[in-house]
């Protein structure tokens, strides 16, 4: 069962992933990544990572992504217009990257070699009470860190989404 | 046979993030370019992710966490900067946006 499902849904985000890459309207890039995100809550869950799979859904696939459709909208952004490529990209992108990707693969079969299986339910320690309890005693300088860092964020929206003042 | 090699999950993240970078390199749409990066932030997180399961450490999820509270910064200021960009040059395709360039 497990193997169906994680080929469904890794078959569903490398068809999602290839659309957003390959559409030319943004909003439509868009909603695929979503489907992405969503397959790959589901992959989270097979692997255990409940918390996760919960801050992904809300996280990437509601907030981020919301954010995005909304500048789109703002923006009314169309689909992008067509132009004169350089020939070098056109010649080499694509082998290049098959290179990088073939390279990858290599590397990560000989690293694992097929004798660790993922089933659900083999690692139980990614609840919100395991992640919670790292968060708060091994990872609290980082995530206080992190609070600073929102804090910035949210400032420097600010300031750059204001209106100039004359 | 019901369970998955981890290497599939792997392979999938390397797919995943190749098809993030493909974006990133020949996409022109500035939104669809920010779009692949996170693409690629979240094959990097499934790694992370599979990493967590093979050594059965929740250390992977926190890693995760942090990249996804990153990305979620990074979205906003971003954001803002294309709508600053729109703004002046009133275009969002990165051929146009080269005053660096000179």
């Amino acid at each position: 069962m497990d193997i169906v499902l994680f080929l469904v849904f890794a078959i569903i985000a490398v068809v999602a992933a290839v659309n957003v890459v390959v559409q030319t309207h943004p909003i439509s890039s868009a909603v695929s990544l979503i489907g992405v995100m969503g397959s790959l809550a589901i992959l989270y869950l097979l692997l255990g990572a409940e918390f996760i799979a919960a801050a992904q859904v809300i996280v990437y696939a509601g907030a981020v992504m919301v954010l995005f459709v909304f500048v789109i909208m703002l923006l009314n952004a169309g689909a992008e217009a067509k132009r004169g490529r350089s020939l070098v990209a056109q010649l080499l992108g694509v082998p290049v990257l098959l290179a990088l990707l073939g390279l990858l693969a290599y590397f990560v079969e000989r690293a694992f070699p097929g004798n660790v299986k993922v089933h659900f339910g083999g690692f139980t320690g990614g609840s919100a009470q395991a992640v919670g309890r790292a968060l708060f005693t091994t990872y609290l300088l980082p995530f206080e860190v992190t609070s600073v860092l929102i804090l910035i964020a949210i400032l420097g929206a600010i300031v750059l989404g204001r209106k100039e003042l004359d | 046979m019901n369970a998955v090699p981890i290497s599939w999950f792997l392979t999938l993240s390397a797919v995943l993030f190749v098809l993030g970078v493909a974006g990133f390199l020949f996409r022109r749409s500035i939104i669809t370019v920010f779009m692949s990066i996170e693409l690629m932030l979240n094959a990097v997180n499934l790694s992370f992710v599979t990493f967590a399961y093979q050594y059965k450490q929740v250390s992977g999820h926190l890693f995760t966490f942090f990249v996804m509270v990153v990305a979620a910064a990074e979205a906003a200021v971003g954001l803002a900067i294309i709508l600053t960009v729109f703004k002046n040059r009133a275009t969002l395709n990165i051929d146009d946006v080269d005053s660096m360039k000179n």
